[in-house]
Order: C-alpha cells, then structure tokens, then sequence
C-alpha cells in the first residue's frame, strides 16, 4: 500500500483523470476547464495530456453546457461538467431537473445519461455575490437526480470516479472552502464504500451530528472540543444527500438517543428538515430529545464580512449539542 | 445591417492623429479642446481609481476587484454619450461607467470590500448594481425599455456586457424581446478579448457584431480603445432609440490588458506578445499624443489631473479602509420588505446566542477584575 498525500482539489483532478484514462467515452466540459485549469485547477493539465476533444472549454452558456451533455450522452458519451460556481447553476436548471433528470423515466428505462455535473459550492472563502450558494436542496429533491457531496480527499478521489461510472446522472457537490485541505490515502485501493452510503467518522455515545461536505470538518473539530468537556459525540458523513443513507444514521441515533443535523445551506426545507424527520419516524422511542438542526439563516447568502456570522461554527453546533443533552 | 466589420469607426488612431470620418465626426462636432480634456481626465482618473483598486486588494483590503485596465475608452466613451436620464445596466467591470456616471468611488469599495452586496441607490444615479451573473442584465435592461418606452419617457437604456455574455440564453433573449417590442435599449458589448481564459472566437467564430443582424437589429463595430469613436457611435445609438428606431447593437473592439480578476493568473492563458501589441493601443496615450499634436497638453492641464487622480484614489482608499464592517444582526435585514415570522425568530434567536457570549465575555471580565481587586487588597 502507498498513500500519497493530496488536497481535495488535486484529488479530484486525480480521479478525473483515472476516468479519462478509464473510459474514451467520459468527457469534461466547461467554462475555463481547458487551458486555465478551472478557476479552482481541478482540471489542471487535463487538457494538455487528454487533447482538447476530451477536455472541452465551453461556450460561457450553463444551459448550453448541461443540454449539450445531454445530446453526447444520448449519444453514448459520458460527460462530466463544471459549473464553475453555485450561483450559475441556475441558468441550467432547466436542463438539469426538466429533461437530464426525467429522460430515463420518461423512456421507460431505454435511455441512460451518465451525465455528472461539478458544482464548487457553500462559503468561507470571502467571496463576492453568487459565489457562495449551497443549492443541494433543489437537486436532492428532484427525482432522478443522484446528488453527493465528499468532505476530505479520499472520497473525492473515489466518490468523482464512482459517479462518472454511474449510469444515472449525479450532481457532485464540491465543498470549495476544503479544496485545499490535505489528506493522505492510497490511490490504488478499492473504495470501502458505495457511493450511496454515509460513514461514521468520529464514533461516540451522547449524540448524533450529522454533516456533509465543508462542515463534515467543522463537526469534528466540535466532537474534539466535546471530547474535552467530556462529552461523546458521534459524527457521521452523509456522502449521499440523494438518496440518503437512514440506515447509518439511524444505527447511530439507537445508540445515541440525540441528533443534531448541520448544514451551511438555510435551513428551511434543507436536508436537515428531512433527515429530522425520517429519523423521528424510525426513531421515535429512541430519541432522549427532539431531533435538531444548524443550518445557515433563511436569508440570502449574505456580503462575505457577514459570511461567519452566517456558517454553522463549532460553537453553534455545541450550543445545539447542549440544548439536545440538556433536554 | 451591420455597420464596419473590416473597419470598426476610429476617430483617432493610435499614434494621435484624427481620422476623416465625416459621417461621424459630425456627431462630436461639439467636443472641443475643452472636451477632450475633460475626456481625458476621465480616462486617466478612472485607470488611477482602477489601479488603486488593485493596490487596495493586493494589500487585503478587498476582498476582490475587477480591473477594467485597458477598457476605460469603451467605459468612458460610452457612459459619457449618455443624458442623466439614460439608465445604465453595468457588469462587475464597469468602473468607469458608475463613475462617470457620478458614483462616488468610496461607495463602490463596500461590494468588493465583502460589506454589501450592493452600496449605491441605483435609482439616484441610473445606474444598477454591478450584474454577477452574465448575461442576466440584457432582460433587465430590455424590461427597463419597454417600460420607459410605455411611461412615453424619451430615454435610452444602454445594457452593457462581455464577450463571453452573448453566449448566455439571457442575451440571445433580450435581443428577440428588445426587437419584438421595438425597445429602446442599445446593447454595448465590450468585446475585450477574453471571458477569463476563454478567447472570443470560442463564443463567436464570427464577428460578434454580426449576432444581431439575424434578429433584425442594426449593430456597429467601434475600435473601443478610441474614446472620440465610442462616443460618436454611441450617441448616434442612444439617438436613435430615443426617436423609437428600435434597440441597436454596439460591439466595442477592446482589450483586458489586466487579470480578469485579481484572482486570475492571464499568463496560464494568453501571451505576453499579444498584451505588448495591445499595450500599443493604448486608449489613454491616444488621447495625449492627439492633445500634444494640437498643443494642449500644458503643465497647469497636467496638474490639474493628477490633482483630479489623487483625490479620487484617496477617496476610494479612505472608502475601502473606512467600509464599516456590517453588524451581525444586519444579516436578517432587508430579506423582506415586511416583517416576516421566520426571519424575526431566526434574528431574535441570534441575538439572544450572541449575548449569550457576550455575558461570557464580562463574567469572565468580570472575573479578572474581581481577582485584581482582591490582588490589590491583599
Ligand atoms: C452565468 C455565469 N456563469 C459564469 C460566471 C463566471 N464568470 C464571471 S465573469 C466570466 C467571464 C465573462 O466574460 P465576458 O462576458 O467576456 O466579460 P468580461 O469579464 O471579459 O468583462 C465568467 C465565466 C458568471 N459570473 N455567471
């Protein structure tokens, strides 16, 4: 076994190319992907080693981008493209919910878009406007649509193969504010996980936080302060926001009795809302206290000086923590 | 139905010299020596403001900036052809249009500062906040016609955006719409080259400009870099929809001599040979060899504008270090316009974990102040 050392951002890359390599079939397109990389280098040197008909530089068009996938799949194709930021999925809304996420259903099962679509996505990085959205919620909720979200390196390096590989179309949700966070694994290792499952990665006894993407991090280092108050946390990893994994998290909540559900994305209708609601179903006699959730406020994302009032903390999510072991 | 492919409309050529353009020097008959010069200050305080910008947001003052470096004729040219009641539709790159246009500089810091998302009014400067979404603001400004249009208001309104942007559905969209309904709108595409690494032909292997003549629309080309021709061409433009002739479509030949922004390295993308030939363009030293040519570029002139240029940098410095940082609270303002049971419960939550802290903070204080008071007793 050889671990290498990666960050989120080069570990993408890295499965991107196992894919290339893998599959003649499997495409990348999109704004800036080609030459510059992608503004966050995902794709960096792609171009140069796989020639410009594999990794495409689009038109500026979202929707050109995800209709135009659409036609090379129906043609055989497996494209993976990069919105290049959150905020611009909108233009390709369309395609992606009204005609990506039904073709199959609507062919009666003859007809497969393998079509994984990139989304850098959620705050921390001061940006300005449209540059900070968390939209899984909408994607989560279409039926048809695969959709995940890797926390650390080494389900990135895996999770971006297993979708490319997918014959649905996925919806891979990159946490960008942990593009440059580091992690060692072994490239040459199966993955130890389908790409529907959720992990358990931090085990305790008192309660349940359940994460996903950039605040997977910010659970943990709150289970470690928790540790030192002489609380035992578990933390638990969705991976998968669509479908979600109940049957990890409800393992873990039969242990526990406490849930505490965190996401950056407000929490009105987000996945939290779901979660808090399935588990109370499956649940009911095992919860010591309601089931509770950290999201960001239900206000646009706000100018980046506001951004950390804005993000879940470690403290909001012990805070939480509190109220649930209080109760 | 497309005014000069091969030859954009160029009043002043590089090295200074004017050009015989009758058909269009008869639109800026009026702009005399006191004109360009003023022109003139406009293109250099605008590039000072634009490279101050860059200074505040390599020093981490901004968070971000967009230089215009290179574009301030297109900018200027146009924005200055404009009435006060004209509206402007901008990008995140229009400095020098919001300032001509008399935004104070302090104020445009907050956005790129990370304070707000938007600091001016746009209905005291008709100007919009800057569109980060490409594309979105040609409907915007095609919707701002047809309304002005049926209030009876003989205005124009110009929407400006990239090269990249005529890609976008939204601008393949507002041209149809802007036809439809006969809208008095002038669409001002920028074309500087790039949509960050892109290079134009991958949005048009064909002349931009050419886009709108299979909508109906009349379009010129203007070399951008050239502020007399951008100016000429944009007031006959902005003429024309106001007399009702229907929208019309600009495409200004320009370059982006600087990043995209501050975050872009250009040099993974393009070559610094095609910069340097641009660099030879360049829209100020145009102006100043035609200034010096006609003997106007006197040393009292010279003071006046790099008095002009420091006032404005300092102004947007002291507006960028001084940007007070939004309160907390600020977050639950201004979602609705009334009031609104979740946001209130989420703001009364906030503040109440907030203060939570805060009692923390003065017990612990507190705390401390107890044990120095029993120090000093003992
Ligand atoms: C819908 C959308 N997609 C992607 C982006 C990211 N982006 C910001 S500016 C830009 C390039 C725009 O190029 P162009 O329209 O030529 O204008 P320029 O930046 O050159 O002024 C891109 C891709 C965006 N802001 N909006």
């Amino acid at each position: 076994m050889t671990t290498t050392k990666m960050s989120l951002g080069a570990a993408l890359g890295a499965g991107l190319r196992r894919a290339l390599d893998r599959d003649r079939k499997v495409v990348i397109m999109g704004e800036d992907v080609g030459r510059l990389g992608g503004v966050f280098r995902v794709t960096d040197t792609l171009q140069k080693d796989f020639g410009d008909n594999r990794v495409i530089d689009t038109p500026l068009a979202e929707s050109g981008i995800i209709g135009t996938a659409f036609g090379m799949a129906l043609r055989g194709y497996r494209p993976v493209c990069e919105i290049q930021f959150d905020g611009f999925v909108y233009p390709a809304f369309d395609q992606i919910v009204a005609q990506v996420a039904k073709i199959h259903y609507r062919t009666r099962g003859r007809v497969t878009v393998p079509i994984t679509i990139r989304i850098p996505y959620g705050g921390g990085i001061g940006a300005v406007e449209h540059h900070s959205e968390s939209p899984e919620a909408y994607f989560a909720h279409t039926a048809g649509l695969r959709v995940v979200s890797p926390s650390n390196p080494a389900d990135a390096f895996h999770m971006i193969q297993q979708s490319v590989a997918a014959n649905d179309p996925v919806v891979f949700f990159e946490p960008k504010r942990r593009y440059w966070d580091t992690g060692e694994f072994d490239p040459d290792a199966e993955p130890d996980l389908p790409l529907h499952r959720a992990r358990v990665v931090h085990e305790g006894v008192d309660a349940t936080i359940v994460a996903y993407g950039s605040v997977v991090a910010t659970a943990l280092s709150a289970a470690e302060i928790a540790a030192d108050e002489g609380h035992s946390l578990e933390v638990i990893d969705l991976r998968s926001l669509a479908p979600i994994d109940f049957d990890t998290i409800e393992d873990s909540v039969r242990k526990t009795g406490r849930l505490v559900v965190t996401h950056e994305a407000p929490k009105f209708l987000g996945l939290g809302a779901e979660i808090a609601a399935t588990i109370s179903e499956r649940c009911f006699y095992q919860l010591d206290a309601p089931i509770l959730r950290v999201g960001g406020f239900d206000v646009p994302y706000p100018p980046a000086r506001l951004e950390l009032h804005h993000l879940p903390d470690a403290d909001r999510l012990l805070d939480a923590v509190d109220r649930s072991l209080a109760a | 139905m497309v005014d000069n492919i091969a030859y954009p409309v160029q009043l002043i050529q590089p090295d200074g010299r004017r050009v015989l353009r009758p058909d269009y020097t008869s639109l800026v008959r009026d702009i005399g020596t006191q004109q360009l010069r003023s022109l003139y200050e406009d293109l250099v305080v605008t590039r000072r403001m634009d490279v101050e910008a860059t200074a505040l947001q390599r020093q981490g003052e901004m968070g971000l900036w967009a230089p215009m470096l290179g574009q301030e004729a297109a900018q200027v040219g146009s924005a200055r052809a404009l009435r006060p009641d004209d509206y402007a539709f901008i990008t995140y790159r229009e400095h020098a249009v919001a300032y001509c246009r008399g935004v104070d500089p302090a104020v445009m810091a907050h956005m790129w500062r990370g304070c707000a998302h938007s600091a001016w009014d746009p209905h005291e400067v008709n100007v919009t906040n800057p569109a980060i979404v490409v594309g979105s603001q040609g409907l915007h400004a095609t919707g701002y016609a047809i309304g002005a249009h049926l209030d009876g208001a003989e205005i124009a309104t110009i929407a400006y955006f990239g090269d990249g942007a005529i890609s976008q559905g939204d601008i393949a969209e507002a041209l149809g719409f802007s036809m439809s309904f006969n809208a008095p709108v002038v669409f001002f595409c920028q074309n500087n080259h790039w949509a960050i690494s892109e290079p134009v032909h991958l949005q048009s292997p064909a002349p931009i400009a050419q886009r709108a003549a299979g909508y109906g629309m009349p379009a010129v080309r203007v070399d951008g870099n050239d502020v007399l021709a951008v100016l000429a061409v944009t007031r006959q433009a902005t003429q024309r929809v106001r007399e009702g002739g229907g929208p019309i479509f600009i495409e200004a030949i320009t370059y982006r001599m600087g990043p995209h922004t501050t975050s872009d390295d250009p040099t993974r993308y393009r070559s610094a040979a095609e910069t340097e030939a641009w660099k030879a363009r360049d829209p100020i030293d145009r102006v100043r060899r035609l200034l010096d040519r006609e003997g106007q570029l006197d040393e009292t002139f010279l003071a006046h504008i790099q008095d002009a240029s420091d006032r404005v940098a300092a102004r947007l410095r002291s507006g960028t270090i001084d940007a007070p940082d939004p309160a907390p609270l600020d977050l639950f303002d201004n979602v609705y316009s009334a009031d609104h049971p979740l946001i209130d419960e989420e703001r009364e939550q906030y503040a109440a974990y907030l203060a939570g802290f805060k009692d923390a903070e003065e017990a612990e204080a507190f705390g401390r102040n107890e044990e120095a008071t029993e120090e000093a007793l003992s």
